[in-house]
């Protein structure tokens, strides 16, 4: 396959050149060039509107982008939709979480990817290894749960994103995208949030973090690229910056 | 009814989290009493009209009783189906006479019983199809679609009848409606049949889990990949299927295919899933919730009857139990 030559670099697990989308006359990003790393934690800062949640969308498949190309484990174009993406393995921790209150933590967990056993020409639940399974995968990224047969209504906010930061990477995922997964969070949940995607990255997933937060960035990632007004300004090592220097980047004061 | 067991104070919902609750707790607990409420007050009706009217309890009465639940029980399942979408079927009761007007219609015309049932099933599940694509694929409200389709059928099944009734003088149904296998009459056990099968879809198969995440939230369950707008055209199919089997019931019951809408059915539709603890805003439902509601409903006009109360009174016992199960609903978890 010619097209493996394409790829921007072979380092690279999802990576675009020359993205653009707009919605109707208004812009969300022009010309975008962004790579994330395999094993990394990739961070994408830009203050509101600079266009990180829309990039992502295109990224993850949810929004067709007007130009550019995409290149996910060095193959081109290679989503037409989330579905597609969730079968090649990445996964996306969605802003509102995605969860489905009145479910149980395990059926959330395996949502849309039931555990099934054969009966002639039926295929029934299978609870029991849905169950097991499910407490593996907590169990895995120390998540403390006290029954997987709780419904979701009743978790906590933290509890909520580990679960849902849970499902992601529970299913041998190659990438998590996680946008915002602290904004809406307490002190100490974001402390355990923190954790879970630093157990990811351990466990060689990679994962790509959008935030908000300068600090919590520099602390979990190992690349940050900065947006701003709808550009891929700048990309810099999370080891060889500083608050004030991201600061001036999202804000265009440098 | 059953005011005396909702005095339980509210702060002691959450008292049970751990583990498995005590038998205390859970009694205290006004989250029981919703999810149960039909079932307490089945029991409850059973034990007021036992005692104040013993000929309600003897077999003949009781036997007669579940016959004339069986058309409610399934067509409550449908209604199920839809609810738990967070929709709402209210053409349920005219597809049930647009059922049985093709019923009469095809089987009046000699082409034979079997090709008349399995007509007019299709019929009424291509009813449930079409308002759940326009619910779905035309973005419109569902009570907005089933109400026109309501309204539609309706003209429909006057226009093919010319607004008389058929009679359906076919053994087959005739021995449907009153033969009997073991304790119970033949409709007993298509309702019976009716709730294992829709208990099992709803709870043992990725569908099931896909309804209620659905009706749950809807975007979430999009966002993962589920595709709602099929679930949910499933859903109305599946009530339009129930549509059919129930007006095979009827005219088997009645013996000739009516140009009338019954619009009772619609509301204990409606009032039976209520009862069942089902959730009108999706994602919560159960099968043997709203069965023991329709029980509960039939009951209670049977009870009624048997004390000589007169029917006019029915529709408000009716309308009172539903507002006050919706009221227990509020404490529903």
């Amino acid at each position: 396959m010619s097209a493996v030559n394409h790829s921007p670099s072979s380092e690279a697990i999802l990576a675009c050149e020359g993205l653009s989308k707009h919605f109707g006359g208004i812009r969300a990003f022009t010309d975008v060039a962004f790579q994330a790393r395999r094993g990394e934690v990739t961070a994408v800062i830009g203050d509101n509107g600079a266009g990180k949640s829309t990039l992502i969308r295109c990224l993850v498949g949810v929004h067709v982008p007007d130009a550019g190309e995409i290149f996910f484990d060095g193959r081109p174009h290679p989503f037409a939709n989330p579905d597609e993406a969730r079968k090649a393995g990445i996964e996306t921790v969605h802003q509102n979480l995605a969860l489905i209150d009145e479910l149980t933590v395990a059926q959330n967990l395996f949502l849309n990817r039931e555990i099934v056993r054969r009966i002639g020409p039926f295929a029934l639940l299978d609870r029991t290894a849905m169950k097991q399974q499910a407490r593996a995968m907590l169990s895995r990224l120390s998540i403390n749960m006290p029954s997987v047969s709780q419904r979701v209504r009743r978790l906590s906010g933290g509890q909520r994103q580990a679960i849902s930061i849970c499902r992601a990477a529970g299913s041998g995922a190659k990438l998590v995208v996680m946008d915002e997964p602290t904004a809406a969070l307490g002190v100490q949940e974001t402390a355990n949030v923190e954790a879970l995607i630093r157990r990811l990255r351990e466990q060689e997933v990679s994962v790509i973090l959008v935030s908000h937060n300068f600090d919590q960035v520099r602390r979990l990632s190992d690349q940050i690229w900065v947006m701003r007004a709808g550009r891929m300004v700048a990309t810099v090592r999370s080891s060889q910056t500083t608050g004030n220097e991201l600061v001036a980047l999202v804000t265009g004061a440098a | 009814m059953n005011t005396s067991e909702q005095n339980a104070p509210v702060h002691t919902a959450g008292a049970a989290e751990e583990g498995r609750p005590s038998l205390s707790a859970l009694l205290l607990d006004p989250s029981f009493w919703a999810d149960w409420a039909s079932v307490v007050g089945l029991v409850g009706l059973v034990i007021v009209f036992g005692i104040s009217q013993p000929v309600f309890l003897s077999v003949a009465n009781l036997q007669a009783l579940l016959l004339a639940a069986a058309i409610l029980v399934v067509l409550s399942i449908g209604q199920t189906f839809v609810v738990a979408t967070a929709g709402i079927d209210l053409s349920l009761a005219a597809a049930v006479m647009l059922g049985a007007i093709i019923l009469g219609l095809v089987n009046a015309a000699g082409y034979g019983i079997f090709l008349a049932c399995v007509l007019a099933v299709l019929a009424t599940s291509a009813v449930g199809f079409l308002n759940g694509v326009l619910i779905t694929a035309g973005k419109i409200p569902d009570f907005v679609v089933t109400l026109g389709t309501l309204s539609g059928i309706t003209g429909l099944g006057l226009i093919l009848s010319g607004g008389e009734p058929t009679m359906v003088g076919s053994t087959f149904l005739l021995r449907l409606a009153s033969g009997s296998f073991g304790p119970f009459g033949y409709p007993v056990w298509v309702a019976i049949a009716a709730v294992v099968v829709a208990h099992i879809a709803l709870y043992h198969t990725r569908f099931g889990v896909h309804l209620l995440a659905t009706g749950g939230q809807t975007e979430s369950a999009r966002s993962l990949g589920i595709r709602t707008n099929r679930v949910k055209i499933a859903a109305y199919t599946i009530s339009g299927f129930c549509a059919g089997i129930a007006a095979l019931l009827l005219v088997a019951r009645i013996g000739s295919a009516e140009p009338q809408i019954n619009t009772s059915l619609l509301l204990n539709s409606v009032a039976a899933v209520v009862l069942g603890g089902v959730s009108l805003f999706g994602g919560r439902a159960s099968i043997l919730g709203p069965a023991i509601g329709a029980l509960m409903l039939t009951a209670l006009v049977n009870g009624l009857t048997l004390l000589s109360v007169s029917a006019f009174y029915q529709p408000l016992a009716v309308g009172a139990i539903v507002v006050l199960a919706a009221l227990i609903m509020r404490y529903q978890k």
